[in-house]
C-alpha cells in the first residue's frame, strides 16, 4: 500500500466518524441541547475512571467474543443470526455447572466455560444441520432457535431452577461464590482470565482464517461453495464445523454474562449482544484485526447512553433527548457503510488492470 | 460507412493492451480481427463499440472524428455490438424482448409498447435477412444462434451499420453457425461492415474479405483474403505451428478404469438411457453433441455429482455408485466444468489461495511454499498473472489456463468440460500437450467440446450425444469433421 492510499483510507474512515457526530450535534441544538455537555458525558461515563473502564469492558468482553465466532461463519458465507441463541445457550450450560456442580474453584470454571461452549456449539451445530440437512436457511432457522433458546432459559428460571422461596420468574438463585468469575479489584471488577480469552479467541480465529487449511476452506465456501466442492473442498462439513466453532465461541459470551456479571441466569440473558456483535462484524467487513477496537467504541457508546439517561433525567436542558445516543449509533452504522461503499470503488477505479482479451 | 482507426493506445495501470493501432475499416465488408488471447483484439472492439474508453487516439466515421460516452452512443453513431452472451430475458417472448431495445419515438410510444408496429418492424427486418424467429416464442425455447438473430435484429432495428461479433460461434452448433454465417454474408451484400472478432482460423478463412492480426497489442499485419491457415497462424505467432496429429495405440489391453454400467440420468426434459461406457487407462474419449444432448449430465454423472436413476459407476473395479463427488476426488476422479469463474474458481481468491487449496495436505497451510508452486505452475502453463493476483483479474483464457494448472499430476479420471474454452490455437496446444503426456502416463480423459477438430483430433473414441442417445465411435480418425458433424445432427440410424 503506498502513502497516498493509506492517507485516503485514513481520511475515509474519519469522515464518517466526524460527519455522524456533526448531523447528531445539530440535532442536540434544533431540540435545545448542548452538544457539549453531551460528548463530554458520554466520553465521562466511558472513561472517566476505572470503574467506567470495567464497565466498557464487561460489555467489550461478550460483544467481541460473540462478534469473533461470528467472523468465522460470516467467512464461509453464513448469516448467523442465531448467534443470540448460541450466547443463550452458552449461558444455560454454564448455569447448569454453576448451580449444580461441587468441585474446586479452578477445575469448576474450566469445567463451567467447556459447558458454555458445548452448549453454544451444540446450538450453532443444529442450525448448520438444519441447513444441510433438511434445506433450512441458517437465517430462518437461527432465528427460530434465538426463540427456542430464549423459551428454555424461560422455563427453567420458572420451573426447575426456580429460587426455593419461589420465584418471579425474574432469575434462578445466584450462583455460589465458588463459581463466579474472579474480579481484578473492587475498582476494576473485570474477569482478568475472560478479558484474556477474549484476546485469545480473536487471535485464534485470526490464526485460524489465515494459516490454516480450515480457514481457507471456509473463505472458498464463502465465496464459492459450487467451486469450492469441485476443487476438493466437503463444503457441508466446512458450513457444520463453522458454525460449530462459532457457536462454541459465542457460548463463552454468554457464561460471562451469567458468571461474572449477572451471578445467576435471567431470562433474555443476552440482551441482544449477539445482534450487536453482527453489527460490528459487517462494519469491519470482516476483517479480524479490527473488529475488537470497533467493538470497544460501541462498547463505550452504550456504556455512556446510560449514563446520559441519568443526566437527562436531571438536567434535561443540557441533553433534548436521551434517545439521542441511538440516533448517534443509527448514524454512525449508516456513514460507514456508506463510506466503506465509496472507499470501495475507490480502490476499485484507481486499481483496475487489464482484463485481457480471448 | 467507413471506419478509420488513428492511433489507438489503450493502457490498464502498467499494461498496454493497444499500441498505436490505426486501421480502416471500409463499408460492405467482412473483417475477421485475429490474434492470440491477451493480443488486444477485445480491448480494441470495446473501444470501439464504447464500451471502454481509449487512452489516447481518434475514431473516424467517414472522416469525421467522433467521440463517444458508451455504448448507447455508439449505437447512435450506427457501431453496434453482439456480446457473447445475448442480453435477452428468458421469460419474455422475442416480440417484447424486441421492445427492449427498441427506442420509443412518441410519448404515447413510450407509456404503450406499439405491439403491432413493433412486430411490423421485427417482421420486416426478419424477413430481409431470411431469419427464422417467431416472435410469439419465448426467449428459453431458442437456440443461441436463434438469441443471437434477435440481438441482431435489435441492433439494426437501431439503424447499426456496423456490427462487431466477439467469437459469436462459442457453444454454438455447426448448423446453427453456418445460419450465423449466412446472415453475415447477407448483412455485408446490403453494404454493412461485419467485424468478427475470432481465433478460429477456419471461421475467419470461410467468411472474410480481409483480416487484420494483432499480436501483443499491436497491429503486425493486414491481409486481403484469401489466405491459407498456415499463413494467418504465420502472422498470428511469428512461426508455423505444427499441425497436431495424435499417435493411436491399441488400449484394449489397458484396464478399465471408470465404468458406467447401464446407466440411466435425468435432469430436467433430458433423460438419457442405457449408457455403457468403459474408459482405459491412457484413453481420451470426446464427448460431441449439441448443446443440451447430454454431454454435461453424463460427465458430471460420471464424476458422482449427479445422482444416477439406474444403473452402476466403477471406479477401478470398485462399485462407487452413490459416492459424493469428494470420494471420488480422493480415488482419482477430478471433473472441471466450463464455465470456470461460476463453477471451478473461486472469486475474491488469489491464484496461491487456489493452488494452496487444492494441493499439499495437514492443518496448517505453508504459504511459502504455495507461492513457489504457484510460481511454478504460472511458468508452466503459461499464465499471465502474479501468484497475488486474485483470479478474476486474470483473462479468460488465463483463466481456464490456472484451471488446468490445477488437475492433479496424479493418474487420475480427468473429466473436463470444454477444457479448452477461450483459448487460442496456441495455448490450447500447450494444454493438450500436458494432458496427452499426463495420459501416456496412465490417467484417463473424458472431454467435451463444440469444436469437432479438436475431438477427432484428439479422442481415442467418441461418445455421440443426441436428444439422450449415446452412440460410440470407435475409430474416429476415419471419420471426417462432416460425418461427425450428421451424427450430432442425429443421424445414426442413416448411418447404421
Amino acid at each position: 500500500m503506498t502513502g497516498r492510499d493509506f492517507a485516503i483510507r485514513f481520511i475515509l474512515t474519519l469522515i464518517p466518524i466526524v460527519l455522524s457526530i456533526l448531523a447528531t450535534s445539530g440535532l442536540i441544538v434544533l431540540l435545545g441541547g448542548e452538544p457539549v455537555a453531551v460528548y463530554s458525558t458520554l466520553w465521562e461515563s466511558a472513561f472517566q475512571d476505572q470503574s467506567a473502564y470495567a464497565k466498557v469492558f464487561n460489555f467489550w468482553i461478550p460483544l467481541t467474543l460473540a462478534g469473533a465466532g461470528l467472523l468465522l461463519t460470516f467467512t464461509a458465507g453464513l448469516w448467523n443470526i442465531g448467534v443470540e441463541g448460541q450466547i443463550v445457550m452458552g449461558a444455560i450450560f454454564a448455569s447448569w455447572g454453576a448451580l449444580f456442580l461441587d468441585l474446586p474453584p479452578v477445575v469448576l470454571l474450566i469445567v463451567n466455560l467447556s459447558l458454555a461452549m458445548l452448549g453454544g456449539g451444540l446450538w450453532g451445530l443444529l442450525v448448520g444441520v438444519l441447513k444441510t440437512r433438511l434445506g433450512v436457511h441458517e437465517i430462518f432457522g437461527g432465528v427460530a432457535l434465538n426463540a427456542i433458546a430464549n423459551n428454555i432459559a424461560i422455563y427453567l428460571i420458572a420451573g426447575p431452577w426456580e429460587p426455593p422461596e419461589g420465584g418471579s420468574a425474574q432469575s434462578t438463585p445466584p450462583f455460589p461464590e465458588a463459581s463466579w468469575l474472579s474480579e481484578y479489584s473492587s475498582d476494576f471488577p473485570v474477569s482478568i482470565i475472560m478479558l484474556a480469552v477474549t484476546i485469545f479467541a480473536v487471535i485464534l480465529v485470526w490464526f485460524l482464517l489465515n494459516q490454516t487449511r480450515w480457514g481457507l476452506e471456509l473463505k472458498a465456501v464463502g465465496k464459492n461453495a459450487r467451486s469450492a466442492l469441485l476443487l476438493g473442498v466437503r463444503t457441508e462439513r466446512v458450513s457444520l464445523t463453522a458454525l460449530a466453532l462459532g457457536g462454541a465461541i459465542a457460548g463463552l459470551a454468554g457464561s460471562h454474562r451469567v458468571l461474572g456479571f449477572y451471578h445467576s441466569l435471567r431470562p433474555l440473558v443476552s440482551g441482544g449482544i449477539g445482534f450487536l456483535a453482527l453489527l460490528i462484524v459487517l462494519l469491519v467487513g470482516f476483517r479480524v484485526i479490527l473488529m475488537p477496537f470497533a467493538g470497544f467504541i460501541l462498547a463505550a457508546l452504550f456504556t455512556g447512553s446510560t449514563r446520559l439517561q441519568t443526566l437527562q433525567r436531571i438536567r434535561p436542558e443540557l441533553v433534548g433527548d436521551s434517545s439521542l445516543v441511538g440516533v448517534l449509533q443509527g448514524l454512525l452504522v449508516l456513514m460507514i457503510l456508506y463510506f466503506n461503499g465509496v472507499r470501495e470503488r475507490w480502490f476499485s477505479n484507481s486499481s483496475e488492470r487489464a482484463t485481457g482479451d480471448e | 460507412m467507413q471506419i478509420d482507426l488513428q492511433n489507438i493506445n489503450k493502457h490498464f495501470g502498467s499494461v498496454h493492451a493497444n499500441k498505436d493501432i490505426s486501421l480502416t475499416f471500409e463499408e460492405g465488408k467482412i473483417i475477421g480481427i485475429l490474434g492470440e488471447n491477451g493480443a488486444g483484439k477485445s480491448t480494441l472492439m470495446k473501444i470501439l463499440s464504447g464500451y471502454q474508453p481509449a487512452t489516447t487516439g481518434t475514431i473516424l466515421i467517414d472522416g469525421n472524428p467522433v467521440d463517444y460516452s458508451g455504448p448507447l452512443a455508439a449505437i447512435a453513431h450506427g457501431i453496434g455490438m453482439l456480446q457473447q452472451d445475448p442480453l435477452d430475458v428468458g421469460a419474455f417472448t422475442v416480440l417484447e424482448n424486441f421492445i427492449f431495445g427498441r427506442e420509443a419515438k412518441t410519448f404515447v410510444e413510450r407509456l404503450f409498447d406499439d405491439l403491432s408496429s413493433a412486430k411490423k418492424q421485427l417482421n420486416e427486418i426478419t424477413n430481409r435477412f431470411g431469419f427464422q424467429l417467431d416472435p410469439e416464442l419465448l426467449i428459453s425455447e431458442l437456440s443461441i444462434a436463434q438469441r443471437q438473430q434477435l440481438e441482431i435484429v435489435r441492433l439494426l432495428a437501431q439503424n447499426v451499420r456496423t456490427l462487431i461479433l466477439d467469437e459469436p460461434t462459442t457453444g454454438i452448433s455447426t448448423d446453427q453457425k453456418k445460419l450465423l454465417f449466412d446472415t453475415l454474408r447477407s448483412m455485408a451484400t446490403e453494404g454493412m461492415t461485419i467485424l468478427l472478432v475470432s481465433h478460429k482460423l477456419e471461421e475467419v478463412i470461410s467468411l472474410c474479405d480481409e483480416v487484420a492480426v494483432l499480436r501483443a497489442g499491436e497491429l503486425v499485419g493486414q491481409k486481403e483474403m484469401p489466405a491459407t491457415k498456415s499463413e494467418l497462424v504465420q502472422m498470428m505467432f511469428g512461426e508455423d505451428l505444427p499441425v497436431a496429429e495424435r499417435e493411436r495405440k491399441d488400449l484394449s489391453k489397458e484396464p478399465v478404469l471408470l465404468e458406467m454400467r447401464d446407466v440411466t440420468v435425468s435432469e430436467g426434459r433430458l433423460t438419457m438411457q442405457n449408457i455403457h461406457l468403459q474408459v482405459r487407462r491412457g484413453e481420451i474419449i470426446g464427448l460431441a453433441g449439441l448443446d443440451g444432448s447430454g454431454q454435461e449430465l453424463l460427465m458430471r454423472a460420471a464424476a458422482g455429482l449427479h445422482s444416477l436413476d439406474a444403473g452402476n459407476l466403477f471406479l477401478y473395479d470398485a462399485n462407487v455408485t452413490g459416492a459424493s463427488y469428494h470420494t471420488m476426488m480422493k480415488r482419482g476422479v477430478v471433473f472441471c466444468a466450463a464455465g470456470r469463474i461460476e463453477e471451478g474458481l473461486i472469486a475474491g481468491l488469489t491464484l496461491t489461495e487456489h493452488v494452496a487449496l487444492t494441493e499439499g495436505a495437514g492443518m496448517f497451510i505453508d504459504w511459502q511454499g504455495a507461492k513457489k508452486e504457484t510460481s511454478a505452475k504460472i511458468a508452466a502453463y503459461n499464465v499471465r498473472g502474479r501468484p497475488d493476483d486474485n483470479i478474476e483479474q486474470l483473462s479468460g483464457g488465463n483463466q481456464q489456463r490456472v484451471l488446468m494448472s490445477l488437475v492433479p499430476e496424479l493418474p487420475t479420471v480427468m473429466i473436463l468440460e470444454q477444457p479448452m474454452r477461450g483459448l487460442d490455437v496456441d495455448s490450447a496446444a500447450g494444454i493438450w500437450d500436458k494432458l496427452l503426456e499426463r495420459c501416456d502416463s496412465g490417467s484417463a480423459l473424458i472431454f467435451s467440446s463444440p469444436d469437432l477438430d479438436e475431438i477427432l483430433t484428439y479422442s481415442d473414441r467418441v461418445l455421440v450425444c443426441y436428444a439422450g442417445e449415446t452412440t460410440m465411435v470407435d475409430d474416429p480418425s476415419a471419420m471426417t469433421n462432416n460425418q461427425l458433424g450428421h451424427l450430432i445432427g442425429g443421424e445414426f440410424k442413416r448411418k447404421s
